[in-house]
């Protein structure tokens, strides 16, 4: 008698929880859950579902470049039925078999941060203009140097697969500062005798010191240098230390995080391209449950392909025409 | 008719060593077989002698020639740590994880929780030390097979390293004005063109000490002993248990100097470093001539190892090649190391 009566508040629970399941649900993937920059994108994420009654589950690859998690992570989410998927892919070309199989299934898919490859295999993209945030910090230090014409330029990647990221901040810088650039998907082909050399730094800190130590192996009197992001520009800040050459080294970066705007603030980073990974979730968020409820689907930024969650430059040293944010108004805006 | 031992070579002789292969190449076997390490330093003179003739000065500059030293010295100190637990035939993966966990607990004991610096520090090297504890008990104790022990163990405190630093880095700045000792190992001793870091110091001098306590100390010859036949050891006396997690523990010790070396060669503590550590640390010891089975091989084997993949990068980095030429090259010095390794102890049978 007491199996039966257990069995049937069992049956009602279950009715009640699989009622409670059509409330709008959402999937957050990341490349990975240790880069700061997901690490804030997450719970920006979390804080907007919550605030909108939404569902949120989260995914993350092992590591920058774990394709294989995200895939399953993807096919995870469909079997679930969410309406929705958040996608940061590590592998913007591979990632769109998956994406579309998705797609088929009903769900929206956003990608986040990073452009898939092509852009149109997600519903919408959420980003950064990756591409601007370069182009501001290669036109500020044409700007800003004194002898741009002969300037020795050494570019920080992020890794060999050259991931879209890297390549739009990387054509962009050097566009940005007036170098030909050649074939836009893909760094490496320049042949502007300025560029004294290319390395990759993973983005962290470990990558952007051997990095540093390898391009000034290469041509020791390098006195630009532009960093993917602030990690691997803190860690060639840390290099050219210790040869003794960071006065005379001006080092650009892309994020805006909270220690990469201190780093600006200290002089370790001349300007920062800053960009706002909270406010990309939270919009992602919201577009979902706007589809869910409505069907309506996300609209680009009027004139690009995507929705350009923005970017500002962030200096101590602001040049003349060109827009800029205060190091005090990086703080405030900065994530991290 | 007097008593005389009979002449080995006379008709009397009863027995007699055939003596065996001699000549050079006898010789040369016999060296290579009793100094391990005699193979790894002949490839690495003859890899920095090639790429010397290759590019000239720009390689064998006192700068370029201690900056590998710099660039492999993180490596060249979590090898150190590695090497003792393939001399017992085991084998740890969680190294890399054991070191950025350590520096995370000295960053933040010192930045976040206020501690004095010097307390920060012996707290961090504590921390390796029992990590390195816990997998020498489930190898000694339990039994368990060191390959999945240390597995286990760099998920664990890879997973701790994040969930406690949650991501965050400390910066560089911050440590300098709050807890500079951090930053000890990055400071530099300049000798003409050549600039050694207070961590390459740190790393020959390891090495040394290793070296004297594996070929001179008891605890060193039962390392061996462990390493070669345990149960042989066991009825020779040797407590295998209290070496095995004498050996687990010092590595992890080892682990946690590496950890705050590191600071001092990033300025910051980044949770997200090392993540190779392991992997780097096990060519470096295969490369240099420590075999895989345990019982044989020199740390100093494991140095020249790291300076071999060390050399090769910036090598190949300087003639402009592909990143990937040095991944295929050090693979294929790893085949070889083992290959020569095999034939070695086929010799000895």
């Amino acid at each position: 008698m007491n199996m039966i009566k257990a069995g049937l508040a069992g049956v009602a629970l279950s009715t009640a929880a699989a009622g409670a399941a059509s409330a709008t649900s959402v999937c957050l993937i990341t490349k990975d859950a240790t880069n700061p920059f997901f690490v804030k994108m997450a719970e920006g994420a979390f804080a907007k579902a919550a605030e909108l009654g939404v569902e949120l589950r989260s995914f993350a690859g092992r590591f920058d470049g774990d394709h294989e998690t995200q895939v399953s992570a993807i096919e995870t989410c469909v079997a679930s039925g969410v309406d929705g998927i958040l996608l940061v892919a590590s592998d913007t070309a591979a990632i769109t078999g998956p994406v579309m199989a998705a797609r088929d299934a009903g769900l929206l898919v956003i990608a986040l941060d990073t452009p898939l490859d092509p852009m149109d295999a997600a519903d919408m993209t959420f980003a950064t203009d990756n591409f601007e945030a370069g182009r501001l910090i290669g036109e500020w230090a044409r700007r800003t140097m004194d002898d741009p014409e002969n300037a020795r330029i050494g570019l920080l990647n992020i890794n060999i697969s050259q991931p879209t990221v890297g390549v739009l901040r990387n054509q962009g810088f050097l566009t940005g500062f007036g170098i030909d650039i050649g074939d836009p998907n893909r760094w490496g082909d320049e042949d502007d005798p300025r560029i004294a050399g290319q390395e990759v730094s993973n983005g962290n800190a470990e990558g952007g010191r051997s990095g540093m130590e390898n391009l000034l192996a290469i041509d020791p009197s390098i006195n630009l240098v532009y960093t993917i992001n602030e990690p691997a520009a803190a860690g060639a800040h840390e290099a050219l230390r210790a040869f003794g050459r960071a006065d005379d080294v001006l080092i650009v970066s892309v994020d805006g995080g909270c220690p990469g705007v201190e780093d600006v603030a200290a002089g370790v980073i001349g300007a920062t391209a800053q960009q706002y990974p909270l406010q990309m979730a939270a919009l992602g968020v919201e577009a979902v449950a706007r589809f869910a409820e409505t069907g309506e689907l996300p609209a680009p930024t009027e004139g690009k392909d995507f929705f350009d969650t923005g970017v500002g430059l962030v200096t101590g040293a602001p040049v003349e025409g060109m827009e800029h944010l205060s190091v005090e108004e990086g703080l405030r805006l900065c994530w991290g | 008719m007097t008593k005389t031992s009979p002449d080995p070579a006379g008709p009397d002789a009863i027995a007699s060593f055939a003596g065996g292969p001699s000549g050079l190449r006898a010789r040369a076997m016999y060296l290579v077989y009793s100094m391990p390490a005699l193979v790894p330093l002949f490839v690495l003179l003859l890899a920095i002698a090639v790429f010397a003739v290759l590019l000239g000065e720009r390689f064998l500059s006192p700068f370029a020639l201690t900056l590998i030293l710099q660039q492999v010295a993180i490596v060249g100190i979590i090898a150190m740590a590695q090497s003792l637990v393939i001399l017992t035939a085991g084998i740890d993966l969680s190294v890399g994880a054991v070191m950025i966990l350590s520096s995370v607990v000295m960053g933040k004991f010192s930045v976040h929780l206020g501690l004095p610096q010097e307390i920060a520090v012996l707290c961090g090297l504590l921390c390796g030390v029992i990590c390195g504890l816990i997998s020498g008990v489930l190898v000694a104790v339990v039994k368990l097979p060191p390959f999945i022990v240390t597995l286990g163990m760099w998920q664990i405190v890879l997973a701790t390293n994040f969930l406690y630093s949650g991501s965050e880095v400390i910066r560089s700045q911050t440590i300098a004005a709050e807890a500079p000792l951090l930053q000890v190992f990055g400071r530099t001793v300049s000798v003409g063109g050549a600039n050694f870091t207070y961590g390459v110091i740190f790393m020959l001098g390891l090495v040394v000490v290793l070296t004297y306590a594996l070929g001179q100390t008891a605890w060193g010859r039962h390392v061996y002993a462990v390493g070669d036949d345990p149960q042989a050891a066991e009825l020779s006396g040797v407590n295998v248990t209290r070496t095995l997690i004498s050996v687990y523990a010092l590595a992890g010790l080892i682990c946690a100097f590496a950890g705050w070396v590191l600071i001092g060669r990033i300025g910051s503590v980044s949770p997200q470093a090392g993540q190779f550590a392991n992997i780097e640390s096990i060519t470096a010891v295969v490369i240099g001539g420590i075999s895989l089975f345990g019982g044989r091989g020199s740390v100093a084997g494991a140095l020249f190892g790291a300076l071999i993949v060390g050399v090769f990068t910036l090598g190949l980095r300087l003639m402009g090649l592909d990143v990937q030429w040095t991944y295929l090259l050090i693979g294929l010095l790893i085949i070889l190391a083992v290959t020569v390794d095999q034939r070695i102890r086929r010799a000895s049978l």
